[in-house]
């Protein structure tokens, strides 16, 4: 990856101040800009541990979005009984009990993602069609026995008492929940930056996507490194999928197939395998998604697609393209 | 004659002739044979999704393309017909005009997403189709002025298609010949048709240089063949053969909207059909699409009495709801992609040999 290259960094700004005009009206487009970047924090860490997976063994899996609703069905079905510390008109309280449906939706997903990877995905490496299909068919199995377990219909999931409403600083109203989305959303951000790049596990990723062949000849076993990723990214598909349900305030069993289409264009847009990219993708299609969805509500995704055209006729590989593909 | 009809590409198979032949005898006389609404209705839906999925295993199975905006063509098609039915009066020419734009607008569309992302790898082109079709889907059911939003459009046919028109006064073999039974036939003649050329397209040399791109790009590509061309090409029939599906079936239900035609779910109907049908066999299509949709009609009311008769047991019944049978259907794909990617046809016309 090429350290210097900044000029993409650029594209945030330029589209934030490309849309004041347009919007106008100046506490508006505050709001719309920081609502983008809590749902571009959402859609990052979504969607970082599926580039990743990619980078690193060549698998892409169409089944993450099965990944993301169930890990917002185990949560909310963690925050059932805890009803009351959700209720409680305290902070700490609802943090807990968040922190803990989190918790438990990462381990279940993160469990699902082991098997998966193991029945489902481990018999065709190297063939993409048959990974393509594959996958897609562990996403139709796993919809349907959401039904099953979970039933049909629209289910409820309530913010903490804490986290409901807006901070109002001079004329801009700023939600709570959207605060806490950024918070998290760097803090993985942070967290996975310095686990790529400053530790030996981080390394042997790193060298993994450049060069797999090469580690697994220096002695290293790229296959338990490749699995572990994966657990990690499924983990982080059930925690995004949690603050994505939250987000929404309710949940459906489509909720998955729903945000994949904006996590594959994230992930093209920033260069696939790329994390840093990624995390400049998810932001630049959240920013298309809020300010269009303002100003002309019935084109806000078909914007998003022209923004991965205009990003490809400049960069065919995406922002931040990895250097072996 | 049979061979040259079938461009030499014979079923290869007793029990696979047999099958076809059985399909083909009984969609050529359905309205005959059969007396409701819904075995007409299931025929017709038959033979618009044999040649929506042939032309997608064009796609699929015989150049190894993973597109997932086939469901846009196929729509692209409906709302063409069905929207110029419904705007410029129930004619001939304005469905005919329909029809060119459709074809126009769809082709078009293939080749601008075929030359800005078949360049790069297969991957690529999946999920780039994705994010179009459902954009296209998202527009089409937002921009409801036009296309009648998530309501979709019903519109009126021509005099000669529709049921209070006799061709015949008398009854023929107990059938009143009425405008419907003239629209089935429309329908079953122009399907078998682009079956048969979908058949020729994919013996011709074009056909061959696809399926050395499928086997091994690198290789067609340093013999000489451009595969950006050819994977365009492809991309581009398949993308007219989809759109002239969406155009009998919109003739046929006299409604075009966003669920009968550009939903998610079709299109991973269309994929479970040619998987299991057999991926790079034509016929894989005819058996594969003839197979889902009778399941869909009437396995659901298997189900259906399964699921009453484990009443008692937990989670058993609901395993079995009739509108679980996706699950099972998603299985079986699983399990058929890993042992036999061939499908039904490759199956039986392994065992002869």
């Amino acid at each position: 990856m090429v350290r210097s290259d900044y000029l993409p960094l650029l594209l945030v700004p330029a589209l934030a101040f490309l849309a004041l005009p347009l919007i106008g009206n100046p506490t508006t487009w505050v709001t719309l800009t920081i609502a983008a970047l809590a749902m571009g924090m959402m859609i990052f860490v979504i969607s970082s541990g599926l580039t990743l997976v990619f980078g690193l063994m060549d698998v892409l899996n169409f089944g993450h979005g099965a990944f993301i609703a169930i890990g917002a069905y185990l949560a909310m079905t963690t925050l059932l009984p805890m009803a009351g510390w959700m209720q409680a008109d305290s902070l700490t309280l609802n943090l807990a009990a968040l922190g803990l449906a989190m918790l438990v939706a990462m381990a279940g997903t993160g469990l699902l993602g082991w098997a998966f990877e193991r029945v489902i995905i481990m018999p065709v490496y190297g063939q993409h069609l048959k990974q393509i299909l594959i996958t897609t068919g562990g996403l139709i199995v796993a919809e349907q026995l959401i039904h099953v377990f979970w039933g049909g219909d629209q289910k409820p999931m309530a913010l903490p008492t804490a986290l409901r409403g807006a901070i109002t600083i001079g004329d801009v109203a700023i939600e709570k929940f959207r605060l806490l989305a950024v918070a998290i959303g760097l803090v993985v951000f942070f967290a996975m930056s310095l686990i790529l790049n400053r530790t030996k596990l981080g390394l042997l990723i790193r060298a993994g996507v450049e060069n797999g062949e090469m580690v697994e000849a220096l002695g290293y076993r790229i296959r338990r490194l490749f699995v572990a990723v994966f657990v990690a990214g499924s983990a982080l598909a059930g925690l995004g999928g949690t603050m994505w349900a939250l987000y929404r305030e309710t949940l459906t069993a489509g909720i998955g197939s729903e945000v994949i289409v904006l996590v594959f264009i994230v992930i093209i847009i920033g260069g696939l395998g790329s994390v840093g990219g990624c995390f400049l993708g998810a932001i630049l299609v959240a920013q298309m998604a809020n300010y269009t969805g303002y100003l002309a509500p019935k084109v806000a995704l078909a914007s998003n697609i022209l923004l991965m055209v205009i990003i490809l006729m400049w960069r065919p590989q995406g922002l931040y393209p990895v250097a072996k593909r | 004659m049979i061979n040259a009809v079938l461009s030499g590409d014979l079923p290869r198979s007793r029990v696979l002739s047999a099958a076809l032949v059985v399909i083909l005898v009984v969609l050529a006389s359905a309205p005959f044979i059969f007396d409701g609404a819904q075995a007409i209705n299931t025929s017709a839906k038959i033979c618009v999704f044999i040649v929506l999925v042939a032309s997608y295993d064009l796609l699929l199975g015989y150049t190894g393309i993973v597109s997932f905006a086939h469901t846009m063509f196929y729509g692209i098609g409906g709302y063409g017909v069905g929207l110029a039915l419904y705007g410029w009066g129930a004619t001939w020419s304005s469905a005919a005009t329909g029809l060119v734009l459709a074809l126009a607008a769809g082709i078009v569309l293939a080749l601008v997403i075929g030359l800005f992302s078949l360049r790069v790898r297969a991957i690529f082109y999946a999920m780039v189709t994705l994010a179009v079709a459902s954009a296209f889907a998202i527009l089409a059911g937002q921009l409801s002025d036009i296309t009648g939003g998530e309501d979709g459009r019903s519109f009126r046919v021509p005099e000669l298609l529709r049921p209070g028109f006799r061709l015949i006064d008398a009854p023929v073999l107990g059938t009143q010949i009425t405008g419907r039974v003239i629209a089935y036939y429309i329908v079953f003649v122009s399907a078998l048709v682009l079956f048969l050329a979908g058949l020729r397209i994919v013996n011709s040399p074009f056909g061959r240089v696809l399926q050395a791109i499928r086997e091994n790009d690198f290789r067609a590509e340093a013999l000489g063949y451009r595969t950006v061309y050819y994977r365009t090409a492809a991309n581009c029939l398949a993308a007219g053969m989809a759109v002239l599906a969406g155009a009998l079936n919109a003739l046929w239900l006299r409604y075009t909207g966003p669920d009968t035609t550009l939903s998610f779910a079709i299109m991973l109907d269309i994929l479970l059909m040619v998987v299991i049908g057999g991926m790079g066999t034509m016929y894989g299509a005819v058996l594969g699409a003839t197979l889902f949709i009778v399941a869909q009609n009437y396995l659901q009311k298997l189900m259906g009495t399964a699921s009453k008769a484990t009443e008692a047991l937990p989670l058993l019944p609901n395993l079995l709801h009739p509108d679980r049978w996706l699950l099972w259907l998603g299985i079986l794909f699983v399990l058929s992609v890993y042992f036999f990617p061939t499908g039904i046809v490759g199956k039986l016309r392994q065992r002869r040999g």
